[in-house]
């Protein structure tokens, strides 16, 4: 059973940037008729978002400045840096891998374990765990975890099924090594006979790119992609998270007895309202215990979790211990959850570049 | 059983004064659309507590499909 508690480990700070550029769905043609507009943002509760549209910003770009911003607030020497992980599905370069060229950017010391991680919506989850893991015995002292996704980039601009969720954000999290410190309680699952249900079919190595990846496809009034943009099912997409995710908060929950009662905030990656709202009821979750970010910011894959936490919980996280419940769903299938308790962070004001 | 899909039917398509019928096919519905999809797969998961997966529920063709699938499931 992937259920485990991390200790000696705490997390210190969080920063989170995006993209001063927003667009609007209230105004976009894509998705129809105003009625159609209003349904479709009742629904998805997004209604504007933060892209890279139309710039050189990129993934790395966005998670360096959160790193930068953070690395400064905390205080840290450069040098005290042992390991940097990046969590995105938008790196800079098919090789190297990103955290090596952010490593080199944020001017960290040779004596540093980098490497990237190919995971979206349940990214934070896993970064979090991974690089809490590599601290946990003390050989590491200090970690940072960025995760950050320019999603927009992978998305048709006339498919309304994906288009309209997403948007940009790049994210920095600080983890030290800290002796008898309470750590994190996590629970991690994967089902890869699913894996089909979010991908982007060309441009890998097992459809390379060719003359037919960047050939238009129509599947339905107002879904045309290419194979270089992502294909979602949603609807399998939709009964997999509303089963999974439940069940993850609550195994996890179940493994340590904790109350859900003694959690102040339970952050869902923020796929969508509609999905996020279904599992809050089968969980039995007071509506303000559950923020939402997406109003504002999208579906920002990896980065989905820790923006709601800067966003929406940035004066708590900073003032009083906040226990909070995270829980991360998506491409894969990929999925889990971490409790952790968030005390004095280090959380500077969402940055926009 | 049945009645209890086809209330909840009525209640997600909003068609309270009409009737639904067994043989009907879903999919053929005036006010079937992607959100009615998702709702009745979350109706399904929590009034029933069974989930059927996507690559069955897309073989689903008339109510009826539909509540065989959800009975064959709760055995």
């Amino acid at each position: 059973m992937p259920i485990q508690h991390i200790k000696n480990i705490s997390i210190k700070g969080i920063a989170a940037c995006v993209p001063k550029h927003t667009q609007d769905n209230r105004t976009l043609a894509l998705l129809g008729n105003e009625e159609q507009i209003q349904k479709y943002i009742d629904t998805t509760g997004v209604i504007t978002r933060h892209t890279v549209e139309g710039q050189e910003l990129r993934a790395s770009d966005l998670a360096y400045e959160a790193a930068n911003k953070l690395i400064e607030e905390l205080g840290w020497d450069r040098n005290s840096i042992d390991c940097l992980i990046f969590v995105s599905q938008t790196p800079d370069y098919i090789l190297p891998a990103t955290a090596c060229v952010l490593h080199g950017r944020l001017a960290l010391s040779n004596d540093c374990f980098s490497m990237d991680i190919s995971l979206g919506c349940s990214g934070w989850i896993y970064g979090v765990t991974t690089i809490a893991t590599l601290l946990q015995n003390g050989g590491f002292k200090r970690g940072l975890m960025l995760a950050g996704d320019t999603s927009t980039l992978t998305k048709s601009p006339k498919d309304k099924s994906t288009y309209p969720l997403f948007g940009d954000a790049g994210t920095a999290t600080a983890i030290e090594y800290q002796n008898g410190a309470e750590g994190i309680r996590v629970h991690t699952a994967t089902d890869g006979k699913n894996y089909e249900a979010i991908i982007i079919p060309d441009g890998g190595f097992r459809n390379m790119y060719n003359e037919n990846s960047n050939v238009e496809e129509e599947f339905e009034e107002g879904i045309i992609r290419k194979r270089i943009d992502t294909s979602m099912d949603g609807a399998a997409v939709f009964t997999f998270g509303i089963t999974k995710a439940p069940r993850s908060v609550k195994s996890l929950l179940e493994h340590f007895q904790i109350e859900i009662d003694s959690i102040d905030h339970f952050v869902f990656h923020q796929a969508n309202k509609f999905m996020i709202e279904k599992i809050r009821s089968k969980l039995k979750i007071p509506a303000e215990k559950v923020p939402y970010s997406l109003d504002e910011y999208g579906n920002t894959s990896s980065s989905s979790i820790p923006l709601t936490i800067v966003a929406r919980l940035r004066e708590q996280v900073m003032s009083k211990e906040t226990a909070i419940l995270a829980c991360g769903f998506g491409v894969g299938l990929s999925w889990g959850s971490i409790h952790f308790k968030a005390e004095d962070l280090v959380c500077p004001d969402i940055i926009m570049k | 059983m049945k009645d209890k899909l086809i209330e909840q039917l009525k209640e997600i398509l909003e068609v309270e004064d009409r009737e639904i019928n067994l043989e009907d096919k879903f999919r053929e519905y005036e006010e079937w659309d992607s959100l009615a999809y998702l709702s009745v797969i979350a109706m399904i998961d929590e009034e029933f507590d069974v989930v059927i997966e996507t690559v069955d529920f897309k073989k689903l063709l008339t109510v009826d499909d539909m509540l065989q699938a959800i009975e064959s499931r709760m055995k």
